[in-house]
């Protein structure tokens, strides 16, 4: 057996593993597994009947459906040629989550202005240019338009200064 | 025909009230629906010019900042961004050879070879010219078809409702580009991801594996933002930048005598044919494009001047997207069925804003619905007269590099996912579903079909289950003979799939996909 298509041979892996796992949460494992493990791995929901369905009932339906749709890429990606999987560019890839989360989990303690320094900084780091003038225009720039324009004129409740800081000269 | 123009003027009058309100403190009256309605249009023209961002990213990007609106300002800004993108992607695809917007794809074909023949001007005039007459027509269409439409949905039960789900999922799939059973496939992962989350009927909290922040559900901005502008903002970043802009010169922008005569009738064969696909589910602006393109080329007198500078090449598929981007309102005024990507963000818009899309809308906020077909004309008129003039303010922002943008954009959706429920965790998730929107775009998985089905998944299942409950556990009831209705659309979506399935027509329809872009 030959992959003829890396593209569809991954699709197709990926839709009956999400598939697998709607299921098997739904349903709960197998009695058999549980026995072998000794506890309950995973409770599962109930699957109540035709008339009066659970809340198993519908996410089970979906989640089989979409392993056999997945086992059908996987044949198809057998069958027939196909594309390479394209190339996975991880620096903006890392750059750009990373900034998103430092964002979120900076905003609270440090305040606006540096959390969205901080995104700013980061992201820019993960482009084809860095130029650190730029960057730094850009960084002052954005903080204080996200201060005026969320916090100020859409009055969303975004601490600006650092929380440590008692008497903030920006208020 | 007295009616609709009774309607049109409650909207009319929605659009133009005079309103109190107050800005940081400050307060005034001004006609405030009609100020978002000029903001949707400009952010609409902008990013449309911008290539890099699109409508969906965009529109998730405000959602959240449309909270504390009232429902139908917030629905005509997020309408204009729509259009308005649809008008901003004809101006890149002409001067630049870049389509903005992908239902501008085709316009890049004529409009840049005429821009290279130094007729720059008369093919941002025609384009906009088109357009404005489609969005008149359209605007009448969508006032005339919506009501009846309105009124027979609503003798619908849930066996119909079901089956209507279905039809417009796969309709919306089959009309979409790329592999078929991978977009089925999309629109099931969707329709799971949307079950998250606590179950209505009996309480339970599923998939939500004890994180407390699940128990509402997956965020709707929260997936497109990351399904779409992240994983926007990542692909672009793998390729360096190069862009050449055509600036030299747009010359006279007014069409001349011969132009006007080869225009008129491209036009309206674009209208029509731009109406009738945007209300199809799945249609929306794309197709209408490709199709007014592919049909003036084979029923042109000019048909040989094709690709290089038709002025028919420009005026019948700026027409054509225009008009389908507005009778695609139709569905889901009506119908509360999203016949692509923006149409399901518009739904979480009303949704969030607490009101229940579907044929309800019209009987019961008649100000609402009206309001925003009446935004609809006066968006257009906007276009008109502020892009044209503004011609070269927009060239001068294709000029601005990728690099001063996306932190820009990265920053405006993390606010505002962030402003959603004030919890870091909703920045996390999005990250997670960007990395998942760039893994499936790397698998050629299109992100658009997921979202049609995560907007769809609750109302599905609400559904069924009642479909279910009152059959006693039948499954024949939805197509049952006493069922005529609901075994229609699934006999439908049956035979789209058969059809699309067979293996001639199959080749055909990736032909058509590969031969256009």
């Amino acid at each position: 057996m030959k992959i003829k298509s890396q593209q569809d041979w991954w699709a197709g892996l990926m839709f009956i593993g999400f598939g697998l796992f709607f299921v098997v949460f739904a349903l709960g494992t197998p009695e058999f597994i549980d026995r072998i493990v000794g506890v309950k791995l995973i409770g599962g929901y109930q699957m109540g009947s035709s008339v009066r369905m659970g809340p198993a009932y519908f996410p089970v339906l979906l989640g089989g459906l979409l392993a056999f749709l997945g086992l059908l890429v996987l044949l198809d990606a057998i069958v027939e040629e196909g594309p390479k999987v394209a190339k996975f560019h991880f620096r903006p890839l890392l750059f750009i989550a990373v900034s998103s989360l430092a964002f979120a989990y900076l905003l609270k303690p440090l305040g606006l202005v540096l959390a969205s320094a901080a995104l700013v900084f980061v992201s820019a780091y993960g482009g084809h240019e860095f130029k650190w003038k730029e960057v730094a225009i850009m960084t002052v720039v954005l903080a204080m338009f996200s201060v005026l324009v969320f916090v100020k004129g859409l009055t969303l409740p975004f601490p600006i200064c650092p929380s440590f800081i008692d008497n903030c000269p920006i208020r | 025909m007295e009616g609709i123009f009774g309607n049109l003027a409650i909207g009319f009058t929605e659009v133009f009230k005079l309103q109190a309100i107050t800005i940081a403190g400050v307060s005034m009256t001004l006609p405030f629906n009609i100020l978002m309605c000029l903001i949707g249009v400009i952010l609409g023209t902008l990013i449309g010019v911008l290539p890099g961002i699109g409508p969906v990213a965009t529109i998730a990007m405000l959602l959240p900042v449309t909270f504390n609106l009232a429902p139908i300002a917030a629905l005509i800004m997020l309408a204009g961004i729509y259009y308005g993108a649809q008008y901003g992607g004809s101006t890149t695809a002409i001067l630049v050879n870049l389509p903005g917007e992908s239902s501008s794809v085709v316009t890049c074909l004529d409009g840049y070879q005429m821009a290279r023949r130094g007729r720059a001007g008369p093919a941002l005039a025609t384009a906009a010219i088109g357009s404005f007459f489609a969005g008149c027509v359209a605007t009448l269409v969508v006032a005339m078809f919506a009501p009846p439409l309105a009124e027979v949905a609503l003798k619908f039960g849930p066996a119909e409702y079901f089956s209507l789900m279905v039809l417009g999922l796969v309709a919306a799939v089959v009309l979409a580009s790329g592999s078929l059973i991978k977009a089925i496939a999309m629109v099931i992962l969707g329709l799971l991801l949307g079950l998250v989350g606590t179950d209505v009927n009996s309480g339970v909290l599923r998939f939500a594996f004890g994180i407390s922040e699940m128990a509402d559900g997956i965020g709707f901005v929260t997936v497109a933002m990351g399904m779409f502008g992240i994983c926007e903002i990542i692909a672009n970043l793998e390729q360096k930048e190069h862009r050449e802009v055509f600036t030299s010169k747009v010359g006279s922008l007014m069409p001349g005598k011969e132009d006007w005569k080869r225009m008129w009738k491209p036009i309206l064969r674009g209208t029509a044919l731009g109406s009738a696909l945007g209300i199809l589910p799945g249609g929306g602006a794309l197709l209408a494009s490709f199709g007014a393109y592919t049909l003036e080329k084979k029923v042109s007198a000019y048909s040989h001047e094709f690709g290089k500078g038709a002025i028919e090449g420009v005026a019948a598929p700026e027409a054509a997207n225009n008009a389908g981007a507005q009778t695609s309102f139709i569905p889901l005024l009506t119908l509360g069925i999203p016949s692509n990507a923006v149409m399901a963000l518009m739904i979480g818009a009303m949704m969030i804003q607490g009101i229940a899309p579907g044929p309800q809308v019209m009987t019961e906020r008649p100000q609402l619905f009206w309001g925003m077909i009446a935004s609809m004309w006066v968006g257009n008129l906007m276009l008109v007269i502020l892009n044209l003039p503004l011609i070269g303010m927009w060239i001068k922002l294709l000029t601005v590099p990728y690099r001063y943008l996306y932190p820009s954009i990265l920053l405006f959706m993390a606010i505002g996912v962030f402003s959603i429920s004030n919890q870091p965790f909703d920045c996390f998730l999005m990250a997670c579903f960007g990395l998942l929107g760039y893994v499936c775009v790397k698998l050629g998985c299109e992100p658009a079909p997921l979202i049609l089905g995560f907007i769809l998944g609750p109302l599905m299942e609400e559904n069924l289950r009642r479909a279910m409950l009152l059959s006693r556990g039948d499954p024949w009831v939805f197509i049952s003979p006493s069922k005529p209705i609901s075994m229609g659309f699934l006999l439908a979506a049956l035979a789209l799939l058969v059809i699309i399935a067979l293996p001639a027509l199959r080749k055909k329809r990736q032909e058509v996909f590969v031969e256009e872009t």
